[in-house]
């Protein structure tokens, strides 16, 4: 039989795989393991119940940023059981001889902004975390994704996981996109497109123009939120924007090491004639800024357009309208103009320093709304020593804003930062379930550029009415 | 952690006809602070449970005493969103063995066979037939038959079919985990590990 033309994610799973199962999972080879205090104690607690060691520590990277707090990170953290959290991981890692990044260390910060940003994550690798945000690292041309307590278990004893190949989706978006309009708001728009279960058991590659002009920040957003449409993971061909973003971190190849590393890096792409199981094209002209109405991130539209109705949703009416009932908002009717108490930026979708950015060329020169209670809450300390370094600070300061400490915060309010119930937030992070932002928060999901219009209108507003010409 | 064995179960079901049930709803972020497994039942469903004042809310199928069993059956794309083990932890830990819809989340399909909870994918249809069931009779009994691969309606004798690989079928029809497995073939992997540019 004649090799059939490779695609991006065959090249890369298929090179990771140490054994296959027959009628069973394959068992592949994980080259980089991030933890965190949330999802790790009871997997190193099974550990220790069965006598097992860490087979490779130098391979797993801990990082504290679920539950800490994103003020006085000088402080002893209050709550006892966060505490007690955040002392089993350093305890853990010490123990086993893994480096751990705890609250305070310079380099401390949310798992999925650390990594690509030390140069932990490199391209052609297979990346695991027990965290469903782990397709982040897929913009780096990696299969990342996230996996469950016992699966760390298993990384840490082995180094492998048992995983069935999930099919392959290639999702293209072609064309510009217009003023105004972030890779949040391009992803939104696909998930707005698959619904939030449309990629289940399937692994995406995003392609196309718009892919590769775009950040690597921008591809780490989008590759993030390849969760919300059910993916297992996104990925990106790594290119010069990619490698170019890599050099010269720190944990990045040096010197021979380097040229031997982007020599393979180059050979990661999807060849011409390779099939896909389920293909999609998108056009950028169709984008425009994206905000949530519902309750999961399939539920989102255009900015400027009406809540559809419940027939269009795709769902079930009861679903439908449980989650409209729970938002308090109604079909048919417009977004804009709607009141927001709470405005957060940050998360591992947009808490790197290109959001910060786009958020203060919108609240410069303006001011917060009196109403609204903003968390700006960087992705790390490094996008925090950015942010100061660049001025941004003084544009939030003279906006009467705050800067926070890092950490995932208001994404998922396991910490202080929580919604209250009833209030309405619009949020930069990428789950607007019931509750995720605190019980009862109303969330509505957007890009930094209309997290920081409603800030300083107050309402739901489109950012573009805001730009300059 | 090996589980106990799971061959067939035959139990009366808990209906849960909600699309999208994801997994923060399944255990809420603020209940993950624990370092060990146990537990979590408690808070299982917790914000659909009890009201702010931890009163239980009436309308809610776990607070119905009529429904009860080893079985909840689900609505579409269960268990979707965060990879929060601790979801599949709180439906072991309250007395589920089994979780029935006509389409479940990837990492809370694997996460749930990890822990010895039996996820069973049914056709929408079926799914259908299993919620009237249920209305009809809150006491009736469904079998899920896990050598035979098949989940039967007892009152009416439907019946369906249901996908699980060979392996993580031994598995589970025999207590094993995938640890168990890996340990076993460290020689391979260390060979594989040698050869790694990474
Ligand atoms: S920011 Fe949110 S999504 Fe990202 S790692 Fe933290 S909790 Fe998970």
């Amino acid at each position: 039989m004649s090799q059939s033309p490779a695609t991006l994610f065959d090249k890369v799973w298929d090179s990771h795989v140490v054994r296959k199962i027959e009628d069973g999972p394959d068992i592949l080879f994980i080259d980089r393991h991030f933890i965190h205090e949330v999802t790790s104690p009871v997997a190193f607690l099974g550990l220790e119940s069965r006598h097992l060691k860490v087979m490779f520590p130098e391979k797993t990277f801990a990082t504290a940023d679920h539950n800490t707090p994103t003020i006085n990170q000088h402080l002893p953290v209050q709550d006892p059981l966060s505490a007690n959290q955040l002392k089993a991981l350093e305890v853990n890692a010490g123990k086993y001889g893994i480096s751990h990044w705890g609250l305070g260390n310079p380099k401390n910060g949310i798992v999925h902004v650390v990594g690509p940003e030390n140069g932990i994550t490199l391209p052609g690798m297979t990346i695991v975390c027990g965290d469903s945000h782990t397709s982040t690292h897929g913009a780096f041309g990696a299969i990342a994704f996230g996996i469950g307590t016992s699966e760390v278990e298993m990384v840490l004893s082995s180094q492998c996981i048992m995983q069935p190949k999930p099919k392959k989706m290639r999702i293209n978006v072609n064309g510009r996109i217009g003023k105004g309009i972030t890779p949040k708001d391009v992803v939104l728009y696909i998930i707005s497109r698959l619904t939030a279960a449309g990629a289940t058991g399937y692994f995406v590659e995003f392609a196309g123009e718009v892919f590769e002009q775009m950040s690597m920040e921008g591809r780490m957003t989008v590759c993030n939120m390849s969760i919300e449409m059910g993916a297992r993971g996104g990925m990106i061909a790594p290119d010069e924007t990619t490698f170019n973003y890599i050099k010269g971190r720190e944990k990045a190849p040096k010197g021979a090491a380097w040229d031997k590393a982007l020599a393979y890096w180059k050979t990661l792409k999807t060849e011409a004639g390779a099939t896909f199981d389920l293909e999609h094209h998108f056009e950028a002209a169709d984008i425009e800024p994206m905000i949530t109405y519902g309750t999961n991130p399939g539920m989102g539209m255009g900015i400027t357009q009406h809540i559809p109705l419940a027939q269009a949703s795709g769902g079930s009416k009861a679903s439908y309208e449980k989650s409209l009932g729970y938002m308090g908002f109604h079909e048919d009717e417009s977004m804009l103009g709607k009141k927001v108490d709470y405005v957060f930026i940050g998360s591992c979708t947009n808490g790197r320093i290109e959001d910060f950015r786009a958020f203060a060329s919108i609240v410069k020169n303006r001011k917060k709304a009196d109403h609204v209670t903003a968390w700006i809450v960087p992705g790390s300390h490094i996008v925090e020593q950015q942010i100061k370094e660049e001025g941004i600070l003084d544009i939030l300061t003279a906006a009467g804003f705050q800067l926070r400490q890092p950490g995932c915060s208001a994404c998922l309010a396991m910490n202080d930062d929580k919604i209250p119930a009833g209030k309405y937030a619009v949020s930069t992070s990428n789950r607007n379930f019931e509750g995720r932002q605190g019980p009862g928060a109303r969330t509505m999901l957007a890009s930094p550029l209309v997290a920081a219009a409603a800030a300083v209108t107050g309402v739901v507003t489109d950012p573009r009415t805001l730009m300059a010409e | 952690m090996a589980y106990d064995k799971f061959t067939v179960l035959k139990s009366s079901a808990v209906p849960m006809p909600i699309e999208n049930v994801d997994t923060d709803q399944i255990i809420p972020a603020r209940f993950l602070k624990a370092t060990e497994r146990t537990g979590f039942g408690d808070n299982l469903f917790r914000d659909w449970r009890y009201n702010p004042d931890n009163t239980p809310k009436k309308d809610f199928v776990l607070n119905n005493p009529i429904y009860s069993g080893k079985i909840l059956v689900g609505g579409k794309n269960f268990g979707s969103g965060s990879s929060r083990e601790h979801a599949a932890w709180a439906i072991y830990d309250y007395g589920f063995r089994c979780v029935v819809s006509s389409f479940f989340a990837d990492i809370f399909k694997n996460n749930s066979l990890n822990i010895g909870i039996l996820p069973v994918q049914v056709s929408p249809a079926f799914l259908d037939k299993i919620f009237r069931a249920i209305e009809a009779d809150p006491k009736t009994e469904l079998e899920v038959n896990l050598p035979d691969q098949t989940i039967t309606i007892l009152a009416t004798g439907e019946s369906e079919a249901f996908e699980i690989n060979t392996y993580k079928k031994h598995n589970m029809t025999n207590g094993y985990d995938d640890i168990d497995y890996l340990q076993a073939m460290k020689e391979e992997i260390r060979a594989y590990a040698g050869k790694s540019i990474y």
